[in-house]
C-alpha cells in the first residue's frame, strides 16, 4: 500500500532504489489504477459482450445467410422491414414470447407469494419441505423437457393413463395446438416457482414485526393484514423477484426445444423468439434475418427491464 | 491461428446465438494439431457404435491416434453449422447427411475435394460403391464424400395381426388402406397404422407415397410440384391413413422415435420407416412385438412400387483441416469391404454392391426384409426429399399440408397453398 499513498512527486527514499523502468511502470499503474482493476471485467464484457452485440447489429444490416464468411451484402435495414411485415411467423412469435412470459410469471408469482407465506413461520419438518421445494429447480432444463414429454404424451404417457382410470378422455397436451402452450407454460412454472419462493422467502424473513403487529391489535384479519401491510412492504422484493425471474422466462429456449422440437412443433405453436431466430440460424442458415430478429428481441427485453426497473424505483421511494 | 479462432468463434457464436443457450463443446485442444491424431464426429447411430468397437484396430495398424466426438443428430448439425462456419480446423473426419446438409456444405466450400483419393486404391475399389449414393456425395462432378449407410422405406407390419384378421400382406395402396380399417375397426386398442407425423420429419417417408402415386417435389423443369393431382393424392392418402386410422389422439411432432415406439409398444399393425431402423422393431430388449414382426416392399401406388434408396448418412473431410491425409486414411478403413460387412452384418445396409451380393451381408437379416431391401433397391428414387440448399426451410413447406391433412384440412387446398410456398423458395435459392 506504501506505493499507493506515497505522494508523486516525492522520489522513494529507500537505500536499494527500484530499477527505473519498474518505477515508471508502477507510477504508471498508479495514476491508471481505478482502469487497470477494472480492465479485467472490462475486456470480459466487451469480448462477451459489447462485440458479440455489435457484430450481430453489423449482420443484421447485411443480407448474410448459407455461410456467415461468404460474401454478403449491406442491405440497410431491409432485413428489419422484412421481420416487421412478417404476420406468418414473427409477430404470432412476439405474442406467444409474451404471453408466455406473462402467464408464467403471474402464475409463478402468486405461487411463489403462497407458499413462501406457509413457509415463512417456523414449522416442523421445515428443512425437509424447503428441500422438496428446491427440487425442480436444481435439474436441467433439457431433461426436465423431456422427462415432461415422455409424462404428456398422449398415447403412451402417464397423465393420459392416469386420467383414463378415473374415465377421463385422454387430452392432447403437448401435441394439441391450442395445448401446447400452456403445457409448457405449465413446465416452466413447475420449474421456477422455487426460485420466486426463495427470493420472497428472504425478503419476508427481514421484514420487521412491529407493523404486523400493531395492525394485530388494531384488529386488522390476516387478509387484511397481507394486503395493506405485508404487500406494500414486500413490493420491493416482489419486483426483484419478476425481474429475475421475467428476463429468464422471456429467453426461454431449452423446455420449448426439448419438447417441440425445431419450429416450436407442427404448426409453430410454442415458437417464441428465441426458437424462431433459433431456427433461422441453425435450420435455414439466414444469419441476416436471424440477426435482425434478435436484436428486435433484446430490444424487446431491454425496454420491459427498464420499465420494471422504474417501477422498483418508484415502489422503494 | 489459435486467437484468430477465438474471436472467430466469438463472432459465429454470437451470430447464431445471441440470446440463447451458450453453444457447448468445443475446447478442441491445440496438440491435438500434432499430425498423430485425427479427430473424428460422429452421430449416435448404430454404425457408430461398431466403428467406435473397432478403432483400436486402426490405430494399432497405423500408429495414428484417433479423437472422437459423438454427437445426437440435431447437435452434431448445430456443432457443424458453428464450427464449420467459424472455419475451424478442429474437425478431420465429419460424419454428415449427404442429403440434408451436402448441397449446403459444398457450397460452402466446407468439404475437401476426395475425387483424386478415391480413385487411387483399387483395393479399397470406390467403382464398387451403387451409383445412386455416390451421386449424393459428389457435388459439381467433384466427390466429396463417402457414403456408409443407405436407406430405403420398407413396409414394417404385424404378422399376429394379420393373420387374426385373415389378411394377407398387403401389396398395394388400396390394400393398405382396407387392411388398416379392418384392423382399426376390429380392436378399438391397436392403430391400423403409424408413421412419420411431424411437418418436417414426415417429409422423408411421405416421399416414398409421392413417388409412388407417380409425383416428386419438382418437376422436370425444375418447378415446384408440390400441388400436382399426384402429390394432392398422396397428401391426402397419407394424411387419411393416419387421421382415420392412426393412433388416438395423434400427435402431429412424430418423429421416429415416437412413431417406432406406437409400433414397437403393440399399439398398431402397419408402420412404413427406413430399414436401417429395423433392429429397433427386432430387438427383444426394446420391442414388446419382436418375434412377430414382418417386412415387404412398400406397396406399390397408381405408379408403382417407388421407395426412397438413399445414403442418410456419409463421411468427409473438413477442408479446413491441416490433417486430411489421416483424415482420408481413416475414412479409407472405416468404408473398407471388410468394415462394411461387418457393419451390415450387425444391422446397418451400406452402400456396397459386393456386400449386397455376397451371402454373408445379408445373413444377418431377417428374410422377408432383406427381400425388401432388394427389391427397393431395384426401383429406388435417389432422394427422399427436396433436392436444394436451405433443406431444412423446404422441408417445413413441403411437410405443411401432410399435417394439414392429418388433423382434417383439404389436401386439396393445402397442397396449392405449399405450391406456391415452394415455389417462391425455390425462385430465392435460384438467385
Amino acid at each position: 500500500m506504501s506505493v499507493l499513498t506515497t505522494p508523486r512527486s516525492a522520489p522513494p527514499r529507500s537505500a536499494n532504489r527500484a530499477p527505473a523502468a519498474r518505477e515508471n511502470f508502477s507510477s504508471w499503474a498508479n495514476r491508471h489504477r481505478k482502469w487497470l482493476f477494472a480492465a479485467p471485467a472490462m475486456i470480459f464484457v466487451g469480448v462477451l459482450i459489447v462485440f458479440p452485440l455489435a457484430w450481430t447489429l453489423y449482420l443484421s444490416l447485411t443480407d448474410s445467410q448459407g455461410s456467415v464468411r461468404a460474401a454478403s451484402e449491406f442491405v440497410g435495414l431491409q432485413n428489419y422491414l422484412t421481420v416487421l411485415s412478417d404476420a406468418e411467423r414473427f409477430w404470432p412469435a412476439v405474442g406467444r414470447t409474451l404471453s408466455f412470459t406473462g402467464v408464467a410469471l403471474m402464475c409463478e408469482v402468486v405461487l411463489g407469494m403462497g407458499i413462501a407465506l406457509l413457509l415463512w413461520r417456523p414449522f416442523r419438518g421445515e428443512k425437509w419441505v424447503r428441500v422438496a421445494i428446491l427440487m425442480p429447480l436444481v435439474a436441467t432444463p433439457v431433461a426436465v423437457g423431456m422427462m415432461w414429454r415422455l409424462i404428456f404424451d398422449p398415447n403412451i404417457g402417464f397423465v393420459n393413463q392416469l386420467l383414463a382410470l378415473v374415465g377421463i378422455p385422454a387430452q392432447p397436451w403437448l401435441s394439441g395446438q391450442d395445448t401446447a402452450l400452456g403445457t409448457t407454460i405449465f413446465m416452466d412454472v413447475w420449474q421456477w416457482t422455487p426460485m420466486v419462493v426463495l427470493i420472497l422467502l428472504a425478503g419476508l424473513t427481514s421484514l420487521s414485526e412491529e407493523p404486523d403487529e400493531a395492525a394485530r391489535m388494531d384488529g386488522a384479519n390476516a387478509v387484511q393484514r397481507f394486503f395493506f401491510i405485508t404487500l406494500p412492504l414486500m413490493m420491493p422484493t416482489v419486483i426483484v423477484a419478476i425481474l429475475l425471474r421475467g428476463i429468464d422466462a422471456l429467453k426461454t429456449f431449452d423446455i420449448l426445444y426439448a419438447t417441440k422440437g425445431k419450429g416450436g412443433g407442427s404448426f409453430h405453436e410454442v415458437e417464441t423468439l428465441n426458437v424462431y431466430a433459433y431456427g433461422l440460424s441453425f435450420d435455414y442458415n439466414q444469419y441476416g434475418l436471424s440477426s435482425a430478429v434478435l436484436i428486435l428481441f433484446f430490444m424487446i427485453i431491454i425496454g420491459s427491464m427498464w420499465l420494471l426497473t422504474m417501477r422498483k424505483k418508484a415502489v422503494s421511494k | 491461428m489459435k486467437r484468430r479462432s477465438i474471436v472467430k468463434y466469438a463472432a459465429v457464436a454470437a451470430a447464431l446465438s445471441l440470446g440463447l443457450t451458450a453453444c457447448g463443446g468445443g475446447s478442441g485442444s491445440s496438440d491435438a494439431k500434432a499430425a498423430g491424431t485425427v479427430r473424428v464426429t460422429l452421430a449416435n447411430h448404430v454404425w457408430t457404435e461398431g466403428i467406435k468397437a473397432a478403432i483400436p484396430e486402426f490405430e494399432k495398424s497405423t500408429g495414428l491416434k484417433v479423437e472422437l466426438t459423438q454427437l445426437g443428430e440435431d447437435q452434431l448439425s448445430d456443432q457443424y453449422n458453428v464450427k464449420l462456419n467459424a472455419g475451424s480446423d478442429e474437425i478431420d473426419v465429419m460424419m454428415y447427411r449427404p442429403l440434408q446438409e451436402g448441397k449446403a456444405f459444398a457450397k460452402n466450400g466446407y468439404l475437401a475435394d476426395l475425387t483424386n483419393k478415391v480413385s487411387q486404391d483399387a483395393t479399397w475399389d470406390w467403382k464398387d460403391y451403387q451409383e445412386g449414393p455416390v451421386k449424393a456425395t459428389s457435388a459439381d462432378g467433384k466427390v466429396v464424400g463417402v457414403p456408409i449407410i443407405t436407406e430405403r422405406e420398407v413396409l414394417y407390419y404385424r404378422k399376429d395381426l394379420l393373420k387374426a384378421a385373415g389378411l394377407e400382406v398387403p401389396k398395394t395402396m388400396e390394400e393398405l388402406e382396407a387392411a388398416a380399417k379392418s384392423i382399426a375397426a376390429a380392436s378399438p386398442d391397436t392403430a391400423g397404422f403409424v408413421a412419420r407425423t411431424g411437418k418436417s420429419a414426415a417429409v422423408t417417408q411421405f416421399s416414398s407415397f409421392l413417388y409412388s402415386f407417380g409425383g416428386d417435389f419438382t418437376d422436370a423443369s425444375g418447378k415446384s410440384a408440390v400441388g400436382s393431382d399426384a402429390a394432392k393424392k398422396a397428401y391426402a392418402y397419407y394424411g387419411g391413413l393416419i387421421k382415420n386410422y392412426g393412433p388416438k389422439n395423434v400427435s402431429t411432432d412424430m418423429s421416429w422415435p415416437e412413431a417406432m415406439a406406437i409400433f414397437t409398444q403393440g399399439k398398431a399393425a402397419f408402420y412404413t420407416e427406413a430399414d436401417s431402423l429395423y433392429k429397433n422393431a427386432t430387438d427383444p430388449a426394446k420391442s414388446k412385438v419382436a418375434d412377430t414382426v414382418g417386412f415387404a416392399a412398400l406397396p406399390a401406388g397408381p405408379a408403382g412400387s417407388k421407395p426412397y434408396n438413399i445414403p442418410s448418412w456419409g463421411l468427409a473431410v473438413n477442408q479446413a483441416s491441416s490433417n486430411q491425409d489421416n483424415a482420408w486414411k481413416f475414412i479409407q478403413w472405416a468404408t473398407s469391404k471388410e468394415r462394411t460387412l461387418a457393419a451390415q452384418e450387425a444391422g446397418v445396409p451400406g452402400p456396397r454392391a459386393s456386400v449386397w451380393a455376397d451371402p454373408a451381408g445379408t445373413s444377418t437379416y431377417p428374410k422377408d426384409l432383406a427381400e425388401a431391401i432388394a427389391a427397393s433397391a431395384k426401383a429406388g428414387v435417389g432422394h427422399d426429399r427436396p433436392e436444394v440448399v436451405t433443406v431444412g426451410k423446404a422441408r417445413e413447406i413441403v411437410g405443411g399440408p401432410i399435417v394439414s391433412t392429418i388433423t382434417g384440412a383439404d389436401a386439396s387446398a393445402a397442397a396449392d397453398t405449399a405450391n406456391d410456398a415452394f415455389q417462391k423458395f425455390l425462385d430465392s435459392e435460384k438467385k
